[in-house]
């Protein structure tokens, strides 16, 4: 076993605010380097479909294959490090994902992580993907304690609630498929193209009208979330207008879709954030680029004199910047990890920081 | 080489229904267990996984693994693979190295599986899940080699549905 000892025998010298830490991101599709100072200011932040991958190695690029990572992580690093303007040898510290994801694409960044760690002699931190989404909202704004965060993504579908920072609670969660998935489903069924999730924010927006369809709001105390049903909704509505020969207004569907979905994000995470006392509500995740889900959380949250935070959609997406943000968390506590760690594909948010709750739904 | 060995269809009128082949299916998982499921969206392939791996006692939450391609669970009785290859193509398949999940030590479920057939190993039981109806399903199964064959062979011996 390899472990940095000279970091971790003195760990009260580095209980600081400020640190200059350089973040990797590979959990899935997108190869992400940003250089991050002091957990909010973000210096550069590179994401693989920003540079023309596919000119520079002569081929297309697989979606997802852990190959892509390896043909542009070094490259990322690279440009990451020179439009920051800094120098390798002023870092503090490597941050990476290490969970949740796949493993093969998280191994990537892993020993990438690994490798610059041990040749700078410098620590590095494991990170939460979930949590990164959460600190995405540090690089814009402070967060004020007790806040809750809705998790919007392709991944994803979270209430965290958390009452002091670097402290996670999962009160809800999706019981079958991610809000993002689900619109990319009906999208699908709808004969929109992938990603389908911008085609039918964009059409629900245009439709004058609205197909009725189901709220699934579990049971009166639970903040999980169920898309399944409304799926299935969907898919009947298209099948019976089929059959029966009356044609379907795919606007009014999508419209009748995304007033189910937002219907029950927006009470769910208004309704976590009367019960925990929250100060902000922090909307994090692709999703968070949804305009309907956007202008309804907005005005929710004037009506009810809650503070919302929007991350700009190129920390909503994944990007290494918020892994830095989130990364800065551990770096005050001088909480590092030994060079044998283990990525972790379906990591526990709450177990992240070292802590273990109970009270799991 | 995969070889055919026994085929059978049942009407499923409910999400109960599905769930009682559901555990036909876990009280006969061994380590080593391939299921492969096809069928539409919404067909409830993700619901007939949930079933399964509630028979397994898995207890966490079973959701869709569509996103991040494979889950993996502890469950009581056996670990489960939960797999969905909807969103990738054989060669990206291929680099998953799904042989660790199929030959390991649990149950791998395999959503979407019609799109990787040849890289499922010679023996798996296979279901295709039709919709019918706003809840109901017919539901083909074919066996591929053994024990799945003699699985069917009892599933038509029981009378069941």
């Amino acid at each position: 076993m390899t472990t940095i000892n000279h970091i971790s025998e003195s760990p009260s010298t580095l209980k600081q605010e400020h640190s200059l830490i350089l973040a990797i991101e590979t959990s899935c599709d997108e190869t992400s380097v940003a250089v991050v100072r002091d957990g909010k200011q973000v210096l550069s932040n590179m994401v693989s479909s920003q540079i023309d991958i596919h000119r520079r190695f002569g081929g297309v690029v697989p979606e997802i294959a852990s190959r892509k990572h390896v043909d542009s992580i070094t490259l990322m690093i690279e440009q990451a490090v020179e439009e920051a303007g800094i120098k390798l040898e002023e870092l503090d510290a490597i941050a990476v994902t290490q969970g949740p994801g796949l493993v093969g694409a998280l191994i990537v960044g892993v020993m990438a992580a690994k490798s610059l760690s041990l040749a700078l002699q410098i620590p590095i931190i494991g990170t939460h993907h979930i949590a990164g989404h959460i600190y995405a909202n540090r690089l814009i704004s402070e967060l004020h304690y007790p806040c809750i965060a809705l998790v919007v993504s392709g991944g994803h579908t979270e209430i965290v609630y958390m009452e002091s920072e670097g402290s996670f609670r999962l009160i809800g969660r999706t019981r079958d498929d991610a809000v993002g998935e689900a619109y990319d489903k009906v999208a699908r069924a709808i004969g929109l193209p992938y990603p389908g999730g911008p085609h039918v924010d964009r059409l629900a927006m245009e439709a004058k009208k609205a197909v009725e369809l189901p709220r699934s709001w579990l049971a009166p105390d639970s903040y999980d979330f169920s898309f399944s049903g409304l799926k299935s909704a969907v898919l009947n509505a298209l099948n019976q207008s089929q059959m029966k020969g009356e044609p379907l207004d795919h606007g009014e569907l999508a419209r009748g879709f995304q007033e189910s979905v937002i219907d029950v994000l927006v009470e769910k995470s208004m309704r976590a954030v009367k019960e925990y006392g929250a100060k902000q509500l922090l909307l994090c995740g692709g999703v968070a680029a949804n305009k309907g889900l956007r202008a309804a959380l907005t005005a929710r949250s004037e009506a009810d004199g809650v503070e919302l935070v929007i991350p700009p959609f190129q920390y909503c997406t994944d990007n290494a910047a918020m892994i830095g943000a989130a990364a800065h968390l551990k770096w005050k506590q001088g909480a590092f990890d030994s060079l044998d760690f283990n990525v972790h594909p379906s990591f526990s948010l709450e177990k992240w920081m070292g802590q273990e709750l109970e009270d799991k739904q | 080489m995969n070889l055919l060995s026994a085929k059978h269809a049942v009407r499923s009128m409910s999400e109960q229904d599905t769930e009682q082949i559901a555990a036909f299916v876990a009280k006969r998982c061994v380590p080593g267990t391939v299921i492969a499921l096809d069928g539409d969206l919404g067909a409830g392939k993700t619901r007939f996984s949930q079933a399964l791996a509630k028979e397994l006692g898995v207890t966490d939450v079973v959701n869709s693994p569509t996103f991040t391609i494979i889950k993996e669970y502890e469950g009581e009785k056996l670990p489960f693979y939960h797999m969905d290859v909807y969103r990738i193509s054989m060669n990206e398949a291929d680099d998953l190295g799904l042989d660790e999940y199929f030959f390991g030590d649990g149950v791998s479920v395999v959503e979407w599986s019609s799109i990787i057939t040849p890289l499922l190993p010679d023996q798996y039981l296979h279901l295709f899940l039709q919709y019918e109806g706003e809840t109901e399903r017919v539901i083909r199964i074919t066996a591929y080699g053994e024990p799945y064959a003699a699985w069917v062979n009892e599933w038509k011996r029981s009378g069941m549905a």
